[in-house]
């Protein structure tokens, strides 16, 4: 195998791994939305990243809790209701985003690549952040596990139980970020939540536990990995998309299955 | 008698509009105290002023110290897309032995729903649910918003049994907030009346037949459990602030905490 598609796999598989628990999160709290508002806001510290020169990883951290602590802010006092709020932030940060380094004179940017991902290109320093960043996260997330659930069952219990919900929310929104950050690389920010949320819905059908619906969140999306970056090798496809077709494709089978299955044991008990 | 925590000149306003005005008072250890009142009363809003779930205005709360508090919320709407036992939703509420979801369970008469997913159950299965949760830290203190609230009359009537049950056992208080009148007159120690302040204060007893009482439940509700009536010395107006009755003078009682030296909302 050439150098550059074992990177390319390596990341994939590195993101996918990560993805899936934290997706999970977001399918539970119905933040769906939240996180494609983030993935926009993240170009916009792409370009800020690339113009103060503090980097695209720190640029996008810092971005996506400002508009995260913005949303909480506005929330309580706006008159608007929250979804239309996340799309002027979401589609407001991309635009301002684009705007931005298209003025950028100084760096070339392919912007495509920050929109679509370009996998291909992955360097051994990237998959060092993959890895090391995936690790952390994770370390992190077992962590916070049970505050999360709590907190993601009822937030006024877990505070009276004594969870710190306002730091818990802020760690995981710094999570979502930073797997945005490193995920970019790898399906970019038009796809990157589709990395969050298919496995993990599709992870669903099959799962008792919470714990067992993240490991299997994260299974489905190594698969599509595998698949997606197979698919583009042998037919040429662009990858990033390549990736999130399969994660598709898993999911609408794994949604027959789960009906087949169903219809079968209903009719075993009649 | 030891008191649990106690409100102390409790305000709290959201958006210029007050919700709670100046409400005081204490929980005794052991008795199961309820605040009654009609929808948009601050019910809820005195509940979370206690539990430091939203700030006040103005007034504070005492704690006695070390009280270790259960708590259950008037809602719980949990993402079907989450999946989670009974079991697992009382071991969430923290650092607990590995037997007590099941002793807990126990205690409130749902071990068979122990291995079910939270969202399968009806609402009556699952205020026990919230119930038993509410108990694995041994509370103190039982605060409860609206217990027995999408369960029919038998459902509730046995939720207040229950609750009967376990105060005689644990011997820890309870604060509850409710609006069914009949349950409450007989499972409780005390009542207070609150409709943005409190109306009203005392025993099930003195409570059912003070005029605030009738003045915010309606005559009929009040004639149900009520035996006599007597002269109010204030009314509510639109906005529920007070409105002192003009020319009135003699009292019939004087109940304990009884807060008529009430001035209106600002």
């Amino acid at each position: 195998m050439d150098d550059f598609l074992l990177r390319a796999l390596l990341a994939g598989l590195g993101v996918a791994a990560v993805a899936g628990p934290l997706g999970c999160f977001v399918v539970w709290r119905r933040m769906a939305y939240f996180g494609d508002t983030l993935a926009h806001a993240s170009l916009l510290g792409v370009a800020l990243g690339l113009m103060t020169e503090v980097g695209t990883t720190v640029g996008i951290a810092l971005v996506c809790v400002a508009v995260a602590l913005a949303l909480a802010n506005l929330r309580q006092v706006s008159t608007i209701a929250s979804d239309t709020m996340l799309g002027i932030l979401s589609h407001g940060t991309l635009a301002v985003g684009l705007v931005v380094i298209g003025t950028l004179e100084t760096v070339r940017v392919d912007l495509l690549s920050y929109l679509f991902g370009d996998i291909l290109a992955v360097t051994w320093a990237d998959l060092a952040l993959v890895y090391g960043g995936g690790a952390l996260l994770l370390l992190v997330l077992m962590k916070i596990w049970r505050a999360m659930l709590a907190i993601t069952v009822h937030e006024e219990l877990a505070a009276v139980e004594g969870v710190r919900t306002g730091w818990a929310r802020l760690v995981y929104t710094l999570m979502v970020a930073l797997v945005i950050a490193v995920g970019m690389k790898v399906v970019g920010i038009i796809l990157i939540t589709s990395m969050l949320i298919i496995p993990a819905a599709a992870a669903r059908r099959f799962a008792r536990t919470p714990e067992s619906m993240a490991l299997l969140a994260s299974l489905f999306g190594v698969f599509a990995v595998l698949l997606g970056l197979g698919g583009s090798m042998r037919y040429d496809m662009p990858s990033g998309p390549a990736i999130v077709a399969a994660a598709f494709g898993l999911f609408v089978i794994t949604g027959i299955v789960a009906h087949i299955r169903m219809a079968l044991k209903s009719r075993t008990e009649a | 008698m030891n008191t649990l925590i106690a409100a102390h000149d409790l305000t709290v306003s959201i958006d210029g509009r007050t919700l709670i005005d100046q409400v005081s008072f204490s929980v005794p250890a052991g008795e199961i105290v309820t605040i009654i009142g009609p929808n948009g009363g601050g019910k809820t809003t005195l509940l979370k002023a206690l539990l430091g779930l939203i700030k006040t205005d103005r007034g504070r709360v005492e704690r006695a110290p070390k009280l270790t508090l259960g708590y259950m919320p008037q809602k719980l709407a949990i993402d079907r897309a989450l999946p989670l036992t009974a079991r697992r939703f009382i071991r969430l509420s923290g650092r607990i032995e590995s037997g007590t979801a099941q002793r807990v369970g126990e205690e409130c008469d749902i071990t068979h729903l122990l291995d079910r997913d939270m969202s399968v159950l009806s609402g009556g299965e699952i205020q026990r649910v919230l119930l038993a949760r509410s108990l694995a830290h041994d509370p103190d203190l039982l605060v409860l918003d609206e217990p027995a609230q999408g369960m029919d009359v038998t459902g509730q009537a046995a939720l207040f049994e229950l609750l009967a049950r376990i105060r005689d056992r644990r011997g820890c208080s309870v604060l509850m907030v409710s609006h069914d009148l009949h349950l409450v007159m007989r499972g409780t120690d005390r009542v207070i009346c609150l409709n943005g302040h409190i109306c009203c204060t005392g025993g099930p007893e003195e409570v059912r037949v003070d005029p605030a009482f009738a003045e915010l439940f309606g005559a009929r509700a009040a004639d149900q459990l009520a035996l006599y009536h007597h002269h109010h010395d204030h009314t509510h107006d639109d906005d529920g602030s007070v409105v002192p009755l003009e020319g009135h003078g003699h009292h019939g009682h004087e109940h304990h905490g009884h807060d008529h030296g009430h001035g209106g909302a600002p």
